[in-house]
């Protein structure tokens, strides 16, 4: 096991290395903006403009470029955005990053819950109406656009049908720290909740439904049911208990492409001023440094997370180990 | 010798008025191609994904011919008619307090059928333009997204060594980066030239359609290559393949002979499921405004214009959407029928 995680380790960070030169590469050595155009002010002096250059390295080779750039964003963490100097670009993340995470976790318990619940009770339901009835609403969950969902759960609950009983109690779209009031933030979270998790949401009921249906082919699921197991013992701790494997990776994975990005689109549609948020402004503004700092922080998010993934799913099958 | 000797068919003896049948043989594709052509829900799936290609094919008939409106450029100033009286298409007095400009609502008539955007463009004509957009995106990304990731593949599983583990790894990077963020990279790179991109003979433009097409198919390429080098490395140690090396066949037939005949269903499978991808993967990267460039509709830039009328004129978001899911999801029911046709055995994913 132990062999397995540094094993693990040591391809990390190459990725993280190559992900990072990557990002360097495409942001800056291949010049979409000159940002010594837009922070030294109108009609420049050549000085003024090499000054600016100065201060963010543009006037370095490119190695040099990027060992600065690598330093500024992760040890002395003092980058400032293109847009505005006196915005730190870390911090301004880390700012971010509990909204972020309010989101995705809410949601992920929503999809973990019912993602289960609904596969399970496909499987059961399995040869009557409930099962393809069950599996079509899935597949409809997987073909939403999460934006447009969003839009239309914002239209519905904010203006059409916020004057009924249904919706009156849903606050105007935005986001309360659940420091400074856990009921409003809860509030305030419900819907984007309920929009983010519904692909997943379906995505697992599906995977989930035919893992059980795969598993339950295996012979010694029909060893437990020739000892005379009950079948709810057969459904839960036989085929049940192996096809949580496969959603457990899929589980890491998923959440950590959320956060590490994913959460983007819904973050803008219900105005959550998250690190995907963070990430859609800089780009509207070409803020460089932002988009950088995002990209970068969140791949190697994903990456740890892969990485996590792999060590907690050889824990759970030690047939992986040895792949 | 007497045991392989010839011997004549013993004759049927046939019930009056019943016709000899023939015995034939039928290919894998043949057999999978019965059985996808029984699958109802799948042809219904098909029927409904071409006829939404069909629909946005005809757009400029339906635009010129049919509604006499048009869908690209703004239409500030444009009148229609309304129940015999010629309306603005851009009304005064929009909103809660009554000011500012509101565009005109959905007239049910078959100009303006959905109503106008904010430039004044038939929403209706405009939907049906943006699907040209979004399908074409959608459709050749995915197939050139599946070509290149096949032919490296077919590259990584064949010659192994070196070439497999500079693939392999250079795979596993773009699978570091989360999707979105990496189409945004991109996106924000290409689109911030203002004179596009200029490689040798190629000239890429910003608001050229190529330039999402091609993100997006890059972006996916590691979905699509890891399962198929798999099944090179897989098939490439079969008998067959053996017996066709010992029979002197070259790299290029082994390749194209006797794998790629084996893998390519692999792909095909996968390919709905991937157009299905992106074209959501264009509508979301348009409606961030890092997708199609304005006027020229897609999908998602219209729900990016309607975002701001949500409340006052929906449809103009809602028509899109309503678009994109059953074109996602006709795509999906259609690639679930697929496999079963064609690799009975494997797991829905």
């Amino acid at each position: 096991m132990i062999a397995f995680i540094v094993r693990r380790l040591i391809g990390l960070v190459f990725v993280l290395f190559a992900i990072s030169v990557l990002t360097f590469l495409i942001f800056f050595a291949i010049p979409g903006v000159d940002p010594s155009r837009s922070l030294a002010g109108r009609n420049p002096t050549p000085e003024t403009v090499a000054a600016v250059k100065h201060e963010f390295g543009l006037d370095r080779p490119l190695p040099i470029r990027y060992g600065l750039l690598m330093k500024r964003l992760f040890i002395s963490r003092d980058l400032v955005s293109y847009g505005n100097t006196a915005v730190k670009v870390v911090p301004e993340l880390t700012a971010a990053a509990p909204i972020t995470f309010s989101l995705i976790i809410g949601a992920a318990i929503i999809w973990a819950v019912l993602g289960i619940a609904i596969g399970v009770l496909a499987v059961v339901a399995k040869g009557t109406i409930l099962d393809p009835l069950i599996m079509v609403l899935a597949l409809i969950g997987i073909s939403l656009p999460v934006f447009w969902l969003g839009e239309v759960a914002n239209l519905l609950t904010q203006d059409r049908l916020h004057n009924t009983f249904l919706f009156s109690w849903v606050p105007p779209l935005g986001y309360v720290p659940f420091t400074q009031d856990p009921w409003q933030w809860f509030l305030h979270l419900i819907i984007p909740w309920i929009t983010l998790s519904i692909l997943y949401i379906g995505f697992y009921a599906r995977v989930l439904r035919a893992n059980m249906l795969d598993v339950a082919n295996e012979d010694y699921v029909r060893t437990a049911r020739a000892k005379g197991l009950s079948e709810r013992n057969v459904l839960t701790k036989h085929i049940l208990r192996n096809s949580l494997i496969t959603v457990v990776s899929l589980f890491g994975l998923d959440f950590g492409v959320l956060v590490a990005g994913g959460a983007l689109l819904t973050e803008v549609v219900f105005g959550l001023h998250g690190i995907g948020y963070i990430t859609y402004q800089s780009f509207q503004s070409l803020d460089l440094p932002v988009i950088m700092a995002t990209v970068l922080y969140g791949a190697f998010f994903i990456t740890v997370a892969n990485a996590l993934v792999d060590v907690v799913y050889a824990s759970l099958d030690p047939r992986i180990r040895l792949a | 010798m007497a045991e392989f000797a010839y011997e004549p068919e013993p004759e049927v003896v046939l019930a009056p008025g019943e016709a000899r049948q023939e015995i034939t043989g039928k290919s894998p594709w043949r057999l999978a191609g019965r059985r996808l052509i029984r699958n109802r829900s799948a042809m219904a799936a098909l029927a409904v994904f071409l006829g939404l290609v069909a629909v946005c094919l005809a757009a400029p008939i339906y635009a010129h011919h049919i509604a006499h409106t048009q869908a690209i450029e703004p239409n500030y100033t444009g009148t229609t008619v309304v129940n015999g009286k010629r309306v603005d298409v851009i009304q005064q007095g929009g909103g809660k307090l009554g000011i500012g400009e509101i565009p005109i609502s959905p007239t049910w008539h078959v100009n303006y059928f959905f109503g106008a955007d904010t430039a004044g463009r038939d929403v209706m004509a405009r939907a049906l333009y943006g699907g040209r957009a979004s399908l074409f995106i959608g459709i050749t990304s995915a197939v050139i997204c599946c070509v290149i990731a096949l032919i490296l593949a077919m590259v990584a599983g064949f010659y192994r060594r070196w070439s497999d583990s500079v693939l392999s790894r250079a795979m596993d990077l773009i699978w570091a980066f989360p999707v979105y963020l990496l189409a945004i990279s991109l996106a924000t790179v290409l689109l911030t030239k203002p004179n596009g991109l200029q490689w040798g003979p190629i000239h890429v433009v910003p608001s050229s359609l190529w330039v999402p097409t091609w993100i997006i198919a890059i972006v996916y390429v590691p979905y699509v290559f890891r399962p198929v080098r798999g099944q090179v490395l897989a098939t490439r140690e079969k008998e067959y393949v053996e017996a066709a090396t010992a029979a002197g066949a070259s790299n290029f037939r082994l390749m194209f002979g006797e794998i790629l005949p084996n893998v390519i269903s692999t792909v095909i499978v996968m390919l709905p499921l991937m157009i299905a991808t992106t074209v959501l993967t264009e509508a979301a990267l348009s409606f961030l405004g890092i997708g199609v460039q304005d006027p020229t509709p897609s999908w998602g830039t219209i729900i990016q214009d309607g975002q701001g009328l949500l409340y006052e004129r929906p449809l103009v978001a809602i028509v899109p959407g309503i678009m994109i899911v059953l074109t996602v999801l006709s795509l999906n029911v259609f690639g679930d029928g697929l496999r079963d046709a064609l690799d009975p055995r494997s797991k829905v994913r």
